[in-house]
This record gives structure tokens, C-alpha cells and sequence, in this order.
């Protein structure tokens, strides 16, 4: 029996297994070094591994992140950590106009193996400036990989395939999750990236949802259960690129789809999966796509306020029982 | 800040530190490239080039003087006016040339053009569309030669209008705080677009920008061959010991104006005469011959084969057919 992790441990597990295994792969970031993180993310890395492969850098995000690719076009394998997903609009310009590109640029003779990791999430009393995800952001960026894990086992895993792959990977953590555990699976298990999971069987309607958002379609799913509703959930694990096969599997078998992100709604991930399922699964949909996602505000300060922001097991409850 | 041409750094250093100079090699290359550039400003008033082109002639010494310095596993990276160093670092020039055109053998199927060619093989991060792109690129490839603990060295270029880039700032920053093996190359030719430097551009000296991060920095003759090479030298020596960056400002000339076709209504004739008199062929001509190097039928020749040459790849490189339409989605992703 597998022992069982928290999500802060599994992406530490992997980085710990990747470099011991790899030694171009290096990690860089903001007191990610010998103080282990501010969230206590990277503990034990620059014990083992030196200050030559755990990159402490100044607060410098579009400089180092720019010199992260480069050292990726040279031959490492570099993870760069970016404290809080709102401060990857400093690396944007390297991650749009170089990173994304070289590969395409350059007719496939060279690649970006990186992986920016970084951290999301509403619901912590971070406000406007420390609680965005940007993954709808990045993935219309074309040359971009997109993860977004929702469990600690997937976390590891995942970290895993993204430190393996010869793209730019762009991995969401989402911090509300970093203390949840899951079942760890077997050291040496790794997954092509693009490959999702059905979470819970259901007949009923198909729940479409990433990073802490499938704990929210669980919830749901019970409730709903209770009221002879049953939910499949489906998380796709990676946006980019995205597991459409099962995706339109499932749906095609419940005839319905509800779309969730804990991002803003408007122009985000819900309305291109929606697409994609309407597009391709027109003649089995029973009605509309529905989509869930965060309020078009930023994020505000206030507890009271920002619990509205996010869909909530209710709400999602709520729109599946309009669909039927 | 003056644009003048400082003679702070002298020729003939290589010598004394023991490095061969193969000064036709250098004259030659710097010759390929001036044709090359003519001709790629004849493609571009034909309208053959799409897109944007911006060209190199006037500024061939500090292109061949840095990279005919750098042992080949060393890197670059360029920026838009990059053909020079494509040129100097390797890239056969019938492949550079059909890139430049977007055809399909070109060095990067085409897709890619001017701005933005890279050639991984020859260690070039490539050219770049964004002003300073280049630099961290190349920053974090000594990075990389640091903790792999190989010994290459990296050089980035840029030009007077990156200096005020916050990226460059950042990027000496950590190159001097993990003494990073990286070559700071500004090749200031006078002007960001069509502003001159001095008025965008505050404080005492360029090299002001350097020496606040505790970075050696010289101002080199930028149409002085001789003294780019020699000065690369040097900040290689320190590279290769591990005493980290250097930043050389090399004073320069762009003669096409900002893009080919630039009708350089913004500079006075005087300036350009005063520069044109420095050109970087002509003088180290002279060089070669009053040296003995070379007799002027001899050099008369070379030119005449690099002339033969750009005739060639001009010729490739307009024959060359369009990518095919299937090529179009490849390689967005591996």
C-alpha cells in the first residue's frame, strides 16, 4: 500500500527524483535555495544539491526566467518557479516571444525543455494581486504546454512528465491544494502529457474540471447522487494539449457537459472546452454546454466577498440540475 | 553620452596574449558580409524580402572582430540586425539568404526570416525581434556552461537601444552575482530607431552601465577590427578563469539606417562623412597592405570571390521554392 502524500510533497518527491536521475535538470527561483521555499515547497533541494543546480535568484522574474530559457537551449533542463502565478506577467514577454517559439523558429533544431511552475488560487485572502491563474492566458499562446494537477499523486507524476518533456511546460499549483493527500502511485510512473482521467463514473451529465476545481465537482457529485443525478467527472490534467478523445467519450455516453475553472469566465478555459464539445459532439448533446468559472472581477480582499468568486459545489449542483 | 569613437582598447593585444590572428580571415569575413547585406538591401528595394529587414554594413568589425575571437562551442545571441553575426558564426550564406526570404531551404524552412533565425549547431540562440531578446538568452547559456562546468562562453549583442531595457540590467545584475562566463556587446551605432542615443540615454558614460554591477567595461573602436578582437580577448581570458562578464561597448556606424529602406532624414551628412571616413574595410585595407599582408590585386581578389559568392547564394536563394502549405503546423510542439 502506497503511503499517502500532500500535493506540496509530491511535486518535491519529483523534483528530488528528476535531478537525482538527470543532472541537467536545475531549478530556479526566488528563495527556492536554503530556505526551502516560501511555502516550504523546495525543502531539502539545495541541501543535496548545491547552489550550482538550486538557483537562488533576485527578484528579477523576466530577466532570470529569459536566462532559464537560455540555459534550456543550451543543454539544461531547468524548472523555474515563479512565487505567485499573478508575477508571471513580468516573464510574459520571455515566455510569448522566446519560449514559445524557438522550436518553430528554429524548424525543430532546437527546443525549450523548461518547466515554469507556479502558484494560483483563490480563497486564501491574497487579493487582487497574489490569487490569479493565468493558465487561460498561456494557453493561447501556440508552443506552450499547460498542466494543471488537482491531486498530490497527480501533482507527482506530472511534475515528472513536464521535467521529461522537450517542450515549455507551464505547471499550476494551486496552493489551496498543498496540504491535501492523496494515495501516492509507484515511484517510477510517469505519463505522457495530453492524457486525462475519469475520477468518478456517471451516467448522468460529464463534470469538466481542473486543479482544485474537481474537489468542488465531487462535492457536487454527491449532493446531486443524493437526488438520483449521477455525475461523471473528468479531469483533463493537461490543457495543453488536451485530452479531447475522452473527453467527447464521456460525453457522448451522458449526453450533457458542465465546464468549470477557477478563473475568470469570460474568454477562459470553459468557453474553448465547450467549444471543442460542441463542435464534436453536437448530435449527442441532450442541451448547451454549461461552463462555471470564477467572477470577471479581480479577485478582492474581503472574505466574505471573495468566497463568491469561485464556483462552488452548490452552484455547480445548481447548473446540473437546470441541464436536466 | 558621446558617440565617438574612443581608442581606449588598442590593436594588437592578440598577439601578445599569444593568439594567432588570421587577418585576411577577418577581412575576408567582414567582406562577405558588407556584399551580403548590399544585396540584401537590392532584394528588399525589389520588394523580395518579406517583412522587415535590418542590415548590418558599417558595423562588420564588431560583428567578426567578437565572433572570429570565440572557439566554436562558444555561443551568441544576435538581435535584429544579426545577419553579421549569422555570418561570422558559420551559417552558409545561401541558407541565411533563403531564410531571409522565407523559402524552404532556408537555414530555418522559412519560417523564421531576418529576425529571427536561430542555428542551435553553430551555437547561435539566434537573432531577435525584441530589443534585448538576445540577452538573456545568451546569459542563461553561461548559466548553463556554469553548472555543467564545460567551459563555454557566451556573447550577447544588443545595440544602444537595449541599454535602457530594465532586461539588461537584470541580466548584468545576475551575471555579475554568479560571475557568469557572458560577453555584455553593445555595438552602439548612434541611434534606437530613429532617436539618437544621447537623448534617450542618461548618465555619465555606457560603460556606466557595466561598472555599477562591478563589470569591467571598456569602450572599443567599433570600426577597428583589430581592437573588437583584442578586447574580446581579454574579457574571454576573464570568462574562461571564472572571473565572470564583461560588457565592451563598441562604438559603430549602421550606413543602411534602421531598416532597409530608411531614408535617414534624422542624421546630418557631416556625421555620416565623419564615419564613413572610419570604414572598417577600407581602413584595415590599408592595414594589410602598409603591414604587407596582402598586395591591393590581392585583397582586389578576394573580393572578387566573396562577390562570386553573394552572387551565388543570391541566385540559390531567389530560385528557391516557397515551404510547402503541410509545413506550415509543424513543430509547434515536439
Amino acid at each position: 500500500m502506497a503511503e499517502m502524500i500532500t500535493f506540496r510533497e509530491g511535486v518535491l518527491e519529483a523534483l528530488f527524483e528528476e535531478m537525482r536521475a538527470d543532472p541537467s535538470v536545475i531549478l530556479m527561483g526566488e528563495d527556492v535555495g536554503a530556505a526551502g521555499g516560501v511555502f516550504q515547497q523546495t525543502k531539502g533541494l539545495f541541501e543535496e544539491f548545491g547552489a550550482r543546480r538550486i538557483i537562488d535568484t533576485p527578484i528579477s522574474e523576466s530577466g532570470a526566467f529569459g536566462m532559464a530559457i537560455g540555459a534550456a537551449m543550451a543543454g539544461m533542463r531547468p524548472v523555474f518557479e515563479v512565487m505567485f502565478g499573478d508575477f508571471m506577467t513580468l516573464c510574459m514577454d520571455q515566455l510569448v516571444n522566446q519560449a514559445a517559439k524557438v522550436r518553430y523558429m528554429s524548424n525543430g533544431a532546437a527546443t525549450v525543455p523548461l518547466v515554469l511552475r507556479t502558484t494560483m488560487g483563490v480563497g486564501a485572502g491574497l487579493g487582487p494581486q497574489h490569487s490569479q491563474g493565468f493558465h487561460a492566458w498561456a494557453a493561447h499562446v501556440p508552443g506552450l504546454k499547460i498542466v494543471v494537477p488537482s491531486d498530490a499523486a497527480d501533482a507527482r507524476v506530472l511534475m515528472k512528465a513536464a521535467i521529461r518533456d522537450d517542450d515549455p511546460v507551464l505547471f499550476f499549483e494551486d496552493r489551496l491544494l498543498y496540504a491535501a493527500k492523496a494515495q501516492a502511485r509507484d515511484a517510477d510512473e510517469s505519463l505522457p502529457l495530453g492524457r486525462g482521467r475519469i475520477l468518478r463514473a456517471g451516467r448522468d451529465v460529464t463534470l469538466i474540471a481542473i486543479g482544485r476545481m474537481v474537489g468542488v465537482a465531487r462535492a457536487a457529485a454527491e449532493e446531486l447522487a443524493r437526488e438520483g443525478i449521477e455525475a461523471e467527472i473528468v479531469d483533463p490534467r493537461s490543457l495543453v494539449p488536451l485530452d479531447e478523445a475522452l473527453l467527447l467519450d464521456s460525453v457522448k455516453r451522458t449526453h450533457r457537459a458542465l465546464v468549470m475553472d477557477a478563473a475568470p469566465l469570460r474568454y477562459g478555459v470553459t468557453g474553448e472546452v465547450a467549444a471543442v464539445l460542441s463542435e464534436k459532439a453536437f448530435d449527442w448533446l441532450d442541451a448547451p454546454v454549461g461552463r462555471l468559472g470564477a467572477v470577471d472581477t479581480p479577485v478582492p480582499i474581503s472574505r466574505s466577498l471573495e468566497s463568491f468568486v469561485c464556483p462552488t459545489p452548490a452552484r455547480v449542483a445548481a447548473a446540473v440540475r437546470k441541464m436536466m | 553620452m558621446g558617440a565617438s569613437t574612443k581608442r581606449a582598447v588598442s590593436g594588437g593585444l592578440s598577439e601578445a596574449q599569444g593568439v594567432s590572428e588570421d587577418s585576411l580571415r577577418l577581412y575576408r569575413t567582414m567582406l562577405l558580409i558588407r556584399h551580403f547585406e548590399e544585396s540584401v538591401r537590392r532584394l528588399a528595394a525589389a520588394g523580395e524580402t518579406p517583412g522587415l529587414v535590418h542590415l548590418c554594413s558599417g558595423q562588420e568589425a564588431t560583428n567578426v572582430g567578437v565572433v572570429l575571437a570565440l572557439a566554436e562551442g562558444d555561443y551568441i545571441a544576435s538581435h535584429h540586425r544579426g545577419h553579421g553575426h549569422c555570418i561570422a558564426k558559420g551559417t552558409p550564406i545561401d541558407l541565411l539568404l533563403a531564410e531571409i526570404l522565407g523559402k524552404a531551404p532556408g537555414i530555418c524552412g522559412g519560417r523564421s526570416g531576418s529576425m529571427h533565425v536561430v542555428d542551435l549547431p553553430r551555437r547561435n540562440l539566434g537573432t531577435n525581434g525584441i530589443v534585448g531578446g538576445g540577452i538573456p538568452l545568451a546569459a542563461g547559456a553561461a548559466l548553463a556552461a556554469r553548472a555543467r562546468g564545460t567551459g563555454e562562453v557566451a556573447v550577447c549583442f544588443f545595440g544602444d537601444g537595449a541599454l535602457n531595457q530594465g532586461l539588461l540590467h537584470e541580466c548584468m545584475n545576475m551575471a555579475a552575482i554568479w560571475s557568469l562566463p557572458v560577453i555584455f556587446v553593445c555595438e552602439n551605432n548612434g541611434y534606437g530607431e530613429f532617436t539618437a542615443m544621447e537623448d534617450v540615454t542618461a548618465g555619465p558614460s555606457i560603460n556606466a552601465r557595466g561598472e555599477v554591477f562591478g563589470i569591467p567595461s571598456v569602450t572599443v573602436d567599433g570600426m577597428n577590427v583589430r581592437a573588437v578582437r583584442a578586447a574580446t580577448l581579454d574579457a574571454l581570458a576573464r570568462a574562461r578563469a571564472g572571473q565572470g562578464p564583461s560588457f565592451l561597448v563598441c562604438n559603430t556606424w549602421r550606413y543602411g539606417g534602421h531598416h532597409a529602406g530608411d531614408k535617414q532624414d534624422y542624421k546630418d551628412d557631416e556625421e555620416t562623412k565623419r564615419w564613413q571616413a572610419l570604414d572598417p574595410l577600407i581602413t584595415f585595407a590599408k592595414t594589410l597592405v602598409a603591414e604587407k599582408r596582402a598586395t591591393e590585386d590581392e585583397l582586389a581578389l578576394i573580393e572578387e570571390e566573396v562577390a562570386r559568392q553573394v552572387k551565388e547564394a543570391v541566385a540559390f536563394a531567389r530560385a528557391a521554392p516557397q515551404p510547402a502549405l503541410e509545413t506550415l503546423e509543424l513543430h509547434v510542439h515536439g
